[in-house]
């Protein structure tokens, strides 16, 4: 990285000379990114790549071997992570990542599988999707970047935009219900059930690392301002105003019931984590099962690498 | 290579198609099988459902045939031989997925057990008006495979064609049964493992921060990877360049969509299979192809019997298509006659191909039943005198 | 350099890369010992970027370069810059490229 494009140490006496690869080497971010591909396409004060950071932070502390995470997105603004992380990443159809991460994590069982895509993408188009995937326990990481509207395609309703809003296809104001996804996740079956904000960076981070951990359908919706579309339509300022909007009316409520969590136009924020429980996966009841009606004969998938 | 001897259910049996293109899968090394019920395919993966636990593999009924056709694209790149299997209605909704097959070059069979149409149309009859949907169905340029079995027995040699083709070309095959070559029973004779012949994956030797996603020798074929072997991959269903990077540009377009397309066409001779029947000297030569060559069969002997000169070509890879051979007969023939079970789809093809030079006359059917042989041999001796 | 070497310094710096950075104040705004501020200057794109107006608050939390959504800013501790430097100088560090 040439001298003029860094500053920083230069202001203090601090000896950089060995640490030659400066920026790239030291960021703890990039070595998760493909560097090649950066700058990114994300808008000024858009929350994604804060939670791209704390998807990297939590990779770090949860020791995984990086080489066995694979990263699935659909389309959207949110889908575009998949294309920037340093991970075998894959960006799939519209609506569409969770049913190809089934597919991938059952081909492989050895494999730690992340969907990251955004709250159209999750629940629209891909509702289907989601409910049978909590539903069956498949072992997935599902973090929603909720910001409220399809922001690739110019700012239109998403099934998340609370009543009240304008939006480019609801232009006199939303008068649709929204989701209330942590509740949605909860009723579907997911064992792991958390709401942050691009403002909690830590806990965001925290409950990545939990979820990363954890066996099954995991669901964590991180809340994100859309400064181009969401926010100035709606008249609310830019990124860093809306952060500021989540830190002061958000309340942090573990284990709160998810039916009191919905969200409304600029209200009250319920954050945490809600849902934290057991339940086998998908492949270890399939496993159990046959091994119980099948007997002998039955040689557990997965067990030798996913390779049988 | 040889089949893996867990998968191959050697003896002689009497099953129908539907069960005879299962087991035909399982004998290619298929193990990841995504579906959906839908009649009359239903039974190809109701057996694969029984038999994948002792073989050692995965099936998941998903919750529709969006959600199956894109599982079985994440479970080609975990590394696994990959089937789903539907028919009509269910491929028009798998279509978006086709597109990305073809875009991410992932192998994959798509078995289509065809029946009446369109919409929910006769579920439970016949039809073969799903072969310009496969050609033609998910937007942009691509170009399908496809292959056309006439019995149960070749619902399970043609299965293992159909998948060495996928893994050959990196593209989804497409498998088009018919709803009565899926349900008759016949014997169906399985070979022993070695004497079965299965094409795998083309594994690259490079290694990582050398490989490269698309980037391709004079087959222009890439060689693959799976997810967790370290090559941090990228792929995307955008036009991408040879690292699998977005670069949605027309140079790139061009040079991708071209390189996709031809890959299948440069090699479209060797991707002939047609099955010939006195079609040398004949003055009329009928080009079927599934359940309708069994009728065609019966009326060209027939229309023989009664001093006709008639060959008979029957279409075993109807994608792409053997423009060339039909060509080549074109100017010997007085008229081609392509009887099938729709009101003319590869009657287009025939014309297209003979371009004006002889007669083509389609006989065509909307479907629910097969053609009485009557009809096609009526047609033949019209088309004789 | 001179009156920047008379400051006294915090227990860390932060690091930016000024062509990236969008100007969206995250870090400036959320930085907890406010010892960021906008540079005067201006970067190609026409963006503002952060810079250590208050170098002896910085603690090197590296909280700036968790919520850039850019990656454009990043904290570090003077004690771990001087580990790694260490450590470089007996192995390389390997570069972190794809």
């Amino acid at each position: 990285m040439s001298d003029d494009l860094i500053r920083g140490a230069a202001a203090t006496d601090v000896d950089l000379s060995g640490v030659d690869n400066g920026y790239e080497a030291e960021n703890p971010v990039m070595p998760y990114l493909r560097q090649d591909r950066i700058p990114h396409i994300w808008c000024p004060g858009c929350g994604i790549g804060t939670s791209v950071n704390c998807l990297a932070r939590a990779l770090t502390d949860s020791e995984l071997d990086l080489d066995q995470v694979a990263i699935v997105s659909g389309i959207g603004c949110t889908g575009r992570v998949a294309g920037y992380m340093n991970l075998d990443s894959f960006h799939t159809t519209h609506g569409r990542p969770i049913p190809f991460a089934t597919g991938l994590k059952l081909a492989n069982p050895n494999l730690k599988v992340i969907v990251y895509s955004g709250d159209g993408d999750l629940f629209a188009i891909g509702g289907n999707h989601f409910v049978h995937a909590a539903r069956r326990n498949m072992d997935l990481m599902v973090v929603c970047i909720n910001n409220f509207t399809y922001g690739m395609t110019g700012g239109q309703v998403a099934p998340t935009t609370p009543l009240g809003p304008t939006q480019t296809t609801m232009p006199y104001g939303n008068f649709e219900n929204s989701f209330n996804l942590p509740f949605l996740a909860d009723a579907c079956g997911a064992v792991y059930v958390a709401r942050w904000t691009v403002y909690h960076v830590k806990q965001l981070a925290k409950a990545m690392l939990e979820g990363l951990k954890k066996k099954g359908f995991v669901f964590i919706e991180a809340m994100s301002p859309c400064p181009t579309l969401y926010s100035r339509r709606n008249r609310l300022g830019d990124g860093v105003d809306q952060l500021k909007y989540y830190k002061e009316k958000s309340t942090i409520k573990n284990g709160a019931d998810t039916k009191e969590v919905a969200l409304g136009f600029q209200s009250e924020i319920v954050v945490g984590k809600f849902v934290d429980r057991e339940r086998p996966t998908w492949l270890d009841s399939m496993n159990d099962h046959f091994a119980t009606v099948l007997g002998e004969r039955y040689a557990r998938y997965g067990v030798t690498n996913g390779q049988n | 290579m040889h089949a893996d001897p867990k998968g191959v259910l050697t003896g002689t049996h009497f099953i129908d198609g539907d069960h005879a293109a299962c087991e035909g899968a399982l004998a290619a090394g298929c193990r990841f099988v995504a579906g959906y019920p839908i009649t009359p395919s239903t039974e190809v993966v109701e057996r694969f459902a029984q038999r994948i636990p002792l073989v050692g593999g995965v099936f998941i009924q998903m919750e529709d045939e969006i959600a199956s056709s894109i599982a079985i694209l994440g479970a080609a790149w975990a590394g696994k031989k990959v089937m789903t299997v539907t028919s009509g209605p269910g491929l028009s909704l798998m279509m978006e997925h086709v597109g990305l097959a073809a875009i991410t070059e992932t192998p994959c069979v798509i078995v289509d057990v065809q029946r009446g149409g369109p919409s929910t149309g006769l579920p439970t009859l016949p039809a073969q008006a799903d072969m310009m949907q496969v050609k033609w169905g998910s937007h942009g340029d691509y170009e399908p495979i496809a292959i056309c079995p006439n019995s149960p027995q070749e619902c399970f040699d043609l299965m293992i064609k159909a998948f060495n083709l996928a893994e050959q070309y990196r593209v989804p095959v497409f498998f088009m049964m018919d709803e009565v070559v899926g349900h008759m029973t016949e014997r169906v004779v399985i070979p022993p493992a070695d004497a079965i012949n299965v094409v795998e994956r083309r594994w690259t030797t490079k290694k990582p921060g050398e490989y490269k996603p698309y980037e391709t020798g004079d087959d222009l074929v890439p060689d693959m990877v799976k997810a967790g072997d370290g090559y941090r991959i990228h792929i995307t269903g955008l036009t991408h360049d040879e690292r699998g990077y977005p670069a949605m540009n027309p140079v790139t377009q061009d040079k991708l969509i071209r390189r996709l397309t031809n890959k299948i066409l440069d090699n479209r001779e060797d991707l002939v299979d047609v099955r010939e029947d006195g079609v040398q000297g004949a003055d009329v030569v009928v080009v079927s192809f599934g359940i309708t060559s069994r009728v065609a069969a019966a009326a060209v002997e027939s229309a023989r019997r009664q001093g006709a000169k008639v060959g008979h070509l029957r279409l075993v890879i109807a994608w792409p298509f053997p423009a060339t051979r039909i060509r080549e007969l074109a100017g010997g023939v007085k008229a081609f006659v392509v009887p099938e079970l729709n009101l003319g789809q590869m009657t287009l093809e025939v014309e297209r191909a003979v371009a004006g030079r002889t007669k083509v006359i389609g006989i065509t059917h909307a479907g629910g039943t097969v053609h009485e042989p009557e009809v096609i041999e009526a047609k033949i001796m019209e088309a004789a005198r | 350099m001179s009156e920047e070497q008379a400051v006294k310094r915090g227990k860390g710096t932060v690091f930016v890369r000024l062509e990236i950075c969008k100007g969206c104040s995250f870090c400036i705004d959320f930085c907890p010992t406010h010892c960021l501020e906008f540079s005067r200057e201006f970067n190609a794109k026409g963006y503002h970027f952060p810079v250590l107006s208050q170098p002896a608050d910085c603690t090197g939390c590296d909280l700036c370069g968790l919520y850039c959504p850019d990656f454009a800013i990043f904290g570090a501790r003077f004690k771990d810059l001087e580990k790694r430097r260490q450590a470089a100088q007996a192995e390389p560090l390997i570069p972190a490229q794809v």
